[in-house]
């Protein structure tokens, strides 16, 4: 069945200021803070937490009927007080919301208004906001907002230094820890933004913790400016809207944009970049990784050959996936996404130039509904992406490989690693599998050995 | 049991929690953290605004409205008029369960429908959308009924959802479509939300099918919203005993059944927060008497069922009464008996919703455990201190925005059910008809009310009682077992539930003895024993107020 739709049914995205408030989660000792009624707050606490499972405190300017007429300054300037007395910290994210932008606050004035106000209390954290109106993108545009905004207000000019920006994009805590580990054996420093590895997957906690440890502290952002070059995953990120972008027309520091470096061809993009970057030939782990890899691929592509999967998710997951199903003879005959940036198709072409010949589709801006009537007429094997695909996959008896986000109904969301050669593999591991289970339990003999 | 347990003085702990507080704040949520009297019972400040910047739980108008109330009924078509991530985030997350009677009966639960608002919309009006959304949505499911929400900024850029609402109503004929104006702004809490729905449902639904029921025992189920498949259970004791359920408020509901509800003879209430509105107008409308039950806990069922049949009066339906429970007894006996030593003198809190905090303490009864601590995230204090104190309560701004339906007896279908000397007879029968005596009646002398409990105060309390189990919801579940405690999530259950009736007792039972005796905890050194024994490690509060 066909809709002609105009509203949007069964959402493939998120809203802008939840991915801001995940963004301002990888800042060291910084809290978020959404600029309009406590729903917000309380719904993408919930929403972050059931994937992350862990702790996510986003403060509130707790809106009220008086402060949706009149304006939200008195409120925003009680909250942050609020936050700094409580909280102590040394960053305070302000995102705004679709109320607040709706009535125009001028968050930039509020904040000046407050500084000059209380410029001899205690000692005033760092604000920084990101313009996150939720009727605008979907929450991959709020996370890229407040790393911009973040790199914005922190960073300065200064003589150029050994370091190198990486922005990775919403990826998992798991994938941030493989990428510290890489620069790390690199020997290079690393300014890497946002940096919730530790605070969206962390342990019990032997002391309080007002704030979980972990994060990228402001004192390192400020050095983005100087830094010698901007590594940026996302293909779909344009520049005008990212980090990286900002960085290069400021501060002139060159920006290398990438695709999430999943399979192989753009692992070694990534790490041939860190080699010419660093002048350094990457560690022997990396190469038996890679070994590794071509050898499972080898070993996996019986099962897998010729597998038809409808993909959906962030524009920029759903471009590297594309890439890496490709490369290992696997067809994406839909890659979706809830985004809509214009450069899905394009970016996807750049990376598979011969997609149309492999019969890969491509669609922005919809929604599982659309996805699902896509799903009829091309008969996937199965499905790659979050949990909302579920439903859809459970009617129309179609199994399903859980990535990205939102995933809470499965465990360990934060752990996935997807990035590099080793993330590549993991993945490599649970696709085969996937279909490995399913003509298991297709077959009438109950094969044990597959 | 309370006699094992070696309480801290509570008005210590009072004091404890509040003396990092600057005075003004000190003052306000002194009002808030109050040790409990039983037989006087003391005011509890709740209802009030949460300030700016103090992390709290609470949700918003929306979310009560269109999440908690209108949610569960499985034939409406839930339109949000707003951006993607309010209806998104209310997309299943309350795992209400519903049971179509056949395959082909319609069931838009899983679907999660959104105007999309985008940029152009806030600049030149949603209405014209929102029609849209609506025409769609009747094309492609004719659907009984249309209910649209409100998300915060339909209100400032003047949307009319009920005008809308009405024209497409009219347009269609067969498709009942209302608006709410449940804005998030609008109340201090989820609360105002659960008012708007109530008068939204009594205004355009209620009353509106006056289809007979043979039924002997006619009653609706209100403030029931079938977490975990909690109505089923109620459903199924219902049937066994013979009372015939006509409409659910709104668990395993249908838009036929809520129709329908005014030819009930009784109104049970379960929630008393969320949907006491719709006993009242009700009651003065229709004539249907209200009555508080519970049916979490085992013996609290057998009671709440007591109570119903002795509302009806009907001695056949009061022996029945009394086989039901002496069959599901004994199952539940052999269960409890055999966890009962593992359980018997642990310490429970409660920080959750606007009755379950309440309800559940029965259940911790059923285990041996103490209540130490309890306190609701949006309750009033009706809820806390009984009807009584209505009277008394301020109407304050907040409160004054929603909408106070005036309602009077329908000139056809007011019946009053009961007359005044029977009710007088019920209630000389300690029978409380249409009122409730709220949580602190019931609680120990000894124990803390915290309303809106805070971060710093959970944390701190928590500290000082170790209680070995914490019941809240998911924004504090893993804060709170990192310190090694483990939390029952009694808004959505975790993965578990139903906890209603005979059975949810049981399954209750099971999960507290799974979680308070995991091994797990024995892993984790919690702050407090670092920092020395019962000493304060590094949290101190300081907040300022509006």
């Amino acid at each position: 069945m066909k809709h002609a739709k105009t509203a949007t049914q069964n959402a493939c995205k998120l809203c802008n200021p939840l991915g801001a408030c995940l963004a301002f989660r990888g800042i060291e000792n910084c809290v978020p803070f959404l600029h309009g009624s406590q729903g917000c707050a309380t719904y993408i606490r919930r929403y972050l937490i059931s994937h992350y499972k862990e702790p996510i405190d986003i403060a509130s300017s707790n809106f009220h009927e008086e402060s949706a007429v009149f304006g939200g300054s008195h409120n925003l300037q009680v909250g942050l007080k609020n936050v700094t007395e409580q909280y102590k910290p040394d960053v305070i994210g302000i995102a705004t919301t679709c109320l607040t932008e709706t009535i125009g606050d001028d968050v930039p004035l509020i904040l000046r208004d407050y500084k000059k106000a209380h410029k001899n209390g205690s000692p005033m954290p760092i604000m920084i906001h990101a313009s996150t109106p939720s009727y605008q993108g979907s929450h991959i545009d709020g996370f890229h907002a407040a790393v911009r905004a973040t790199v914005k207000t922190l960073a300065e000019k200064g003589e150029e230094q050994n370091l190198i920006n990486l922005f990775p994009n919403m990826v998992s805590p798991a994938d941030l820890r493989y990428l510290k580990e890489i620069f790390r054996e690199f020997e290079v420093p690393c300014m890497m933004l946002p940096d919730y590895s530790q605070t969206m997957d962390g342990g019990p906690w032997g002391e309080y913790h007002r704030i979980p440890p972990g994060g990228t502290p402001a004192s390192a952002i400020v050095n983005a400016g100087s830094a010698r070059a901007s590594i940026e995953f996302g293909s779909t990120l344009e520049a005008s809207k990212s980090a990286a972008g900002y960085l290069q027309e400021e501060f002139d520091v060159p920006r290398y944009q990438l695709s999430l470096p999943i399979g192989i061809k753009e692992s070694d993009k990534f790490f041939s970049l860190l080699e010419t970057l660093t002048g350094k030939k990457r560690a022997e782990k990396y190469e038996d990784e890679r070994r590794r890899l071509i050898d499972a691929y080898a070993d996996g592509h019986k099962y897998i050959f010729e597998k038809k999967v409808i993909l959906y998710g962030e524009e920029d997951l759903v471009v590297a996936m594309t890439a890496f199903l490709s490369e290992i003879g696997m067809t994406p005959v839909l890659c979706a996404s809830g985004g809509k940036s214009g450069l899905l198709k394009k970016r996807i072409m750049e990376l598979v130039p011969n997609m149309e010949e492999l019969g890969i589709k491509v669609r922005e801006g919809v929604d599982f509904v659309d996805i699902e009537d896509e799903a009829k007429v091309l008969q996937p094997d199965f499905l790659i992406g979050n949990s909302k695909g579920y439903t859809m996959s459970r009617k129309n008896n179609i199994p399903m490989l859980r990535l990205g986000f939102p995933i809470h109904d499965r465990f360990g969301g934060q752990r996935m690693h997807h990035l590099g050669y080793r993330g590549t593999q993991e993945l490599f591991d649970r696709i085969v599998n996937t279909v490995i289970e399913e003509r298991q339990n297709a077959s009438s003999i109950g094969y044990t050995y597959m | 049991m309370e006699a094992n347990i070696h309480f801290p003085d509570p008005s210590k702990v009072r004091e404890e929690l509040i003396q990092k507080y600057p005075t003004k704040v000190a003052k306000k949520r002194s009002k808030s953290i109050i040790v409990n009297d039983p037989d006087l019972i003391p005011e509890v400040q709740a209802n009030v605004r949460t300030v700016p910047g103090i992390i709290t739980q609470r949700g918003c108008s929306y979310a009560g409205c269109k999440g908690v109330v209108l949610g569960p009924t499985r034939d409406i078509v839930n339109i949000v008029h707003g951006p993607i991530g309010c209806s998104f985030y209310a997309w299943l997350t309350r795992r209400n369960q519903t049971r179509p009677e056949t395959l082909e009966d319609a069931n838009y639960i899983p679907y999660c429908f959104s105007t999309d608002m985008q940029e152009e919309n806030v600049v030149f009006g949603g209405e014209k959308k929102l029609k849209v959304a609506i025409q769609e949505a009747y094309d492609l499911f004719h659907p009984k009924s249309i209910a649209i929400f409100s998300t915060c900024p339909v209100g400032l850029i003047g949307d009319d959802v009920h005008a809308a609402s009405k024209e497409m109503r009219e347009k269609f004929g067969d498709c009942n479509v209302f608006g709410f104006s449940c804005e998030g702004y609008r109340g201090v809490s989820q609360s105002a939300g659960h008012h708007i729905a109530n008068n939204g449902v009594f205004k355009h639904m209620v009353g509106r099918n006056n289809t007979p029921n043979e039924g002997k025992f006619k009653i609706n189920l209100l403030g029931e919203y079938n977490i975990g498949g909690d109505a089923f259970e109620i459903e199924r004791i219902f049937e066994k005993v013979g009372l015939t359920l006509i409409s659910s408020f709104s668990g395993n509901s249908t838009v036929g059944q809520i129709e329908n509800a005014h030819i009930a003879d009784l109104n049970v209430i379960l929630c008393h927060r969320s949907i006491n509105y719709m006993g009242d107008m009700m009651e003065t409308k229709y004539g249907i008497p209200w009555m508080k039950v519970n049916f979490v806990g085992a013996d609290s069922s057998a009671k709440s069922l007591r109570k119903i049949a002795e509302y009806f009066g009907d001695e056949e339906l009061k022996a029945r009464v009394e086989e039901v429970i002496a069959e599901e007894m004994p199952r539940v006996k052999a269960i409890i008996e055999e966890i009962l030593p593992r359980t018997t003198g642990k310490t429970a809190m409660l920080f959750v919703g606007g009755s379950r905090a309440h309800h559940y303490q029965d259940l911790f009864t059923e285990l041996g455990m103490t209540t130490v601590a309890a306190g609701y995230e949006f309750a009033h204090r009706d809820d806390y201190e009984g009807r009584d104190v209505l009277p008394k309560i301020k109407v304050d701004a907040d409160s004054k925005n929603i909408e106070e339906l005036k309602v009077v007896p329908d000139p056809e279908l007011y019946n009053p059910r009961k007359t005044e000397a029977e009710l007088a007879e019920l209630k000389e029968k300690g029978l409380e008809i249409n009122g409730y005596s709220g949580m602190m009646k019931q609680m120990t002398k000894k124990s803390l009310v915290v309303d809106d409990l805070s971060h710093y105060e959970s944390e701190k309390l928590i500290e000082i009682y170790k209680p070995d189990i914490f019941c809240a919801g998911i924004k504090e579940k893993y804060v709170v077992q990192k310190m090694g405690v483990p939390l029952k999530q009694l808004h959505s259950y975790d993965y578990g539930g139903p906890y209603t009736g005979f059975v949810g007792a049981t399954n209750f039972y099971k999960d507290i003895d799974r979680m308070v005796n995991n091994p797990v905890w024995k892993l984790i050194k919690a702050p407090w024993e670092k920092a020395g024994n019962g000493k304060s490690g590094g949290i101190e509060a300081s907040y300022v107020t509006q």
